[in-house]
């Protein structure tokens, strides 16, 4: 009779290393925003704030307001795209422990979806404590911006679905770098997290828009300054779900190659 | 089923309920052009230790991961415990234990919690885990490494907390991949001491190695295994007596002075005569008087010795070559 669900059995043991290792994460997770906001949110806002015609191309609000659920949204996508790459090659090539939990009742999918439940988590809790630093800061002014913390989750399962999938074609961890050097942090600076998009040259725009983190800049800013409509809001989920969908079907082809062959 | 009789309450009760632990007919494993298992048929009966023995490269591995239910056949029937893993893995996979040949250990967890964890990932509940896992500990000899991380351990322990890990769930069928690959000799033969007591609390064993003397002491009956086939099939003993002599001198002679010549000298005291890159074996059912027989042609061995078969010999004979190159 089973009683706990295969998937989450595949998260205990997420939850387990963790307990080795918690400390650490809670205070980067209160120190990273702390440190962003102060110096990009407090201390740039005053100069830009100051420059007059901000306020307007930032939608009516000052910088930090405008600078923290961008923010958010980015460093969940940051964090769980980070998850998905050394940590799947640990599982697969290093430790191999996807390797001991396949020769148990737990399966392939199981295991990714373990994972990938260990990253949601870990996500969340990252982006609740976010939003708890962003409150602090003043920048939290309304009740929606609880759903930010729901939203920076989805925007990084988005990332970590496909980055996690691809991991598990790499032989070695050489591209992990690269990876985060061109893509990971190009799209950190470029999505609209520190400026709107529409003050990148035309061009790029639409890439911008292309990127999983544009979406959920937009969704997680949109709720924290309570200016979300249903439609556009429910399109930047859609299309971060969409990306956690092609992420699973995608890793779970990738996932069986390497570890069922 | 073959016969049945009448139970107590009068159900007909089957006298050989129980299939072959594990049966396979015409197994097939392929890798893009390559055939690693090429069409071996195997029965293991509950309780038996049965041991795959060959070189690296005969297709071992690849015929414990499909029996493991993790890696599907290309072709040929394959039933384990009387399911067919391609439709059962997990189902089959609760019942089996498996120490594969490379470690998996969480290296992030303590030795006791390697033990807890996987034995979460069977969803057994968390009481039951925590008694077996003190029970194992004992059994593995790591109470007294209980809380410490796993990777600071020595060779041995890693296996040995293997071992105990795939014991956690009491499987029918413990299926081990090379177990003593890379440890030295010493822990090798508290590994095989660990096995032994295993076998005689009645755990059916299915181990794969290319060490002729694990073999000899674990298994008792085995497939010699070549280049994915079964080269031969009998106890150690059996095998030895089919294959080989009941002794072998084995001649060493200064470097230079092997050659043919030397051997076609030699092939006539034995029943067969061997040459190895460095020395000539030579089969006889009397090694002394063989070796005597070397003496009085005027041949001078650098060193020579008499010794009984081994299973070495017998993968020699069918194979012609040596088991650990």
């Amino acid at each position: 009779m089973t009683r706990t669900p295969p998937p989450l059995r595949a998260l205990e043991t997420w939850l387990m290393a963790f307990r080795h290792a918690w400390r650490g994460a809670a205070i980067a997770s209160v120190l990273n925003p702390t440190l962003f906001l102060a110096a990009m949110g407090v201390g740039l806002g005053r100069v830009v704030d100051e420059s007059g015609t901000a306020t307007e191309t930032l939608g009516g609000v000052e910088y930090l307001a405008f600078l923290a659920p961008g923010l958010l949204a980015a460093a969940a996508v940051q964090a769980a795209a980070g998850e998905a790459t050394y940590p799947v090659m640990a599982g697969i090539k290093w430790t191999r422990t996807y390797h001991a939990m396949i020769a148990t009742p737990l399966r392939v999918v199981d295991v990714l979806a373990g994972h990938l439940s260990w990253i949601a988590l870990r996500v969340f809790v990252g982006s609740a404590v976010f939003l708890v630093v962003m409150a602090l800061f003043g920048a939290v002014t309304s009740w929606m911006a609880v759903l930010a913390v729901p939203a920076a989750t989805l925007a990084g399962l988005s990332m970590a679905a496909p980055i996690a999938a691809y991991s598990a074609t790499l032989d070695g961890d050489a591209p992990f770098a690269a990876l985060l050097r061109f893509v990971v942090t190009p799209m950190f600076l470029f999505s609209g997290t520190f400026f709107p998009v529409s003050e990148l040259p035309a061009w790029l725009r639409p890439v911008a828009w292309l990127t999983p983190l544009w979406h959920g800049v937009s969704l997680c800013r949109d709720l924290a300054l309570a200016r979300a409509d249903l439609l556009p809001s429910l399109g930047h989920a859609a299309y971060l779900g969409a990306l956690v969908a092609l992420g699973v079907r995608w890793g779970t082809r990738t996932f069986s190659r390497r570890l069922t062959s | 089923m073959s016969s049945a009789r009448t139970g107590s309450l009068g159900h007909p009760v089957p006298l050989d309920a129980s299939p072959p632990l594990l049966h396979a007919r015409g197994l097939v494993k392929r890798f893009g052009a390559f055939t690693a298992v090429d069409g071996i048929d195997v029965d293991v009966h509950r309780g038996e230790a049965f041991g795959f023995l060959g070189p690296n490269g005969a297709g071992k591995s690849s015929t414990m991961r499909m029996i493991a239910c993790v890696s599907p056949a290309t072709e040929g029937t394959l039933r384990i415990l009387g399911m067919d893993p391609a439709r059962d893995g997990p189902r089959i996979r609760a019942r089996l234990g498996v120490v594969p040949q490379e470690d998996s250990l969480d290296l992030e967890l303590t030795v006791r919690e390697n033990l807890f964890i996987y034995g979460r990932y069977f969803d057994l509940p968390r009481r039951v885990i925590r008694e077996r896992a003190e029970a194992l500990l004992e059994f593995a000899q790591l109470t007294e490494r209980a809380d410490s991380k796993v990777d600071p351990l020595s060779g041995g322990m890693k296996r040995r907390l293997t071992i105990a890990r795939a014991l956690i769930n009491e499987p029918e069928l413990l299926l081990l991949d090379e177990p003593t690959t890379g440890l030295d000799p010493q822990a090798r033969h508290v590994l095989w001491d660990r096995l032994y007591r295993l076998k005689q609390q009645g755990v059916t064993l299915v181990l794969t190695t290319h060490y002729m003397d694990e073999a000899e002491q674990l298994c008792d009956r085995l497939v010699v295994m070549d280049k994915g086939r079964i080269a031969a099939e009998g106890s150690p003993r059996e095998l030895i007596e089919r294959y080989s002599t009941r002794e072998v001198v084995e001649l060493r002679f200064p470097i230079g002075q092997q050659d043919s010549v030397l051997v076609s000298l030699l092939a006539p005291l034995g029943q067969r005569v061997e040459e190895l890159p460095d020395r000539v074996l030579l089969y006889t059912d009397d090694g002394d008087a063989a070796l005597d027989a070397v003496h009085n042609l005027g041949l001078h061995p650098v060193s020579s010795l008499v010794r009984r078969s081994t299973l070495e010999d017998v993968f020699l004979t069918l194979t012609g070559r040596s088991l650990v190159d």
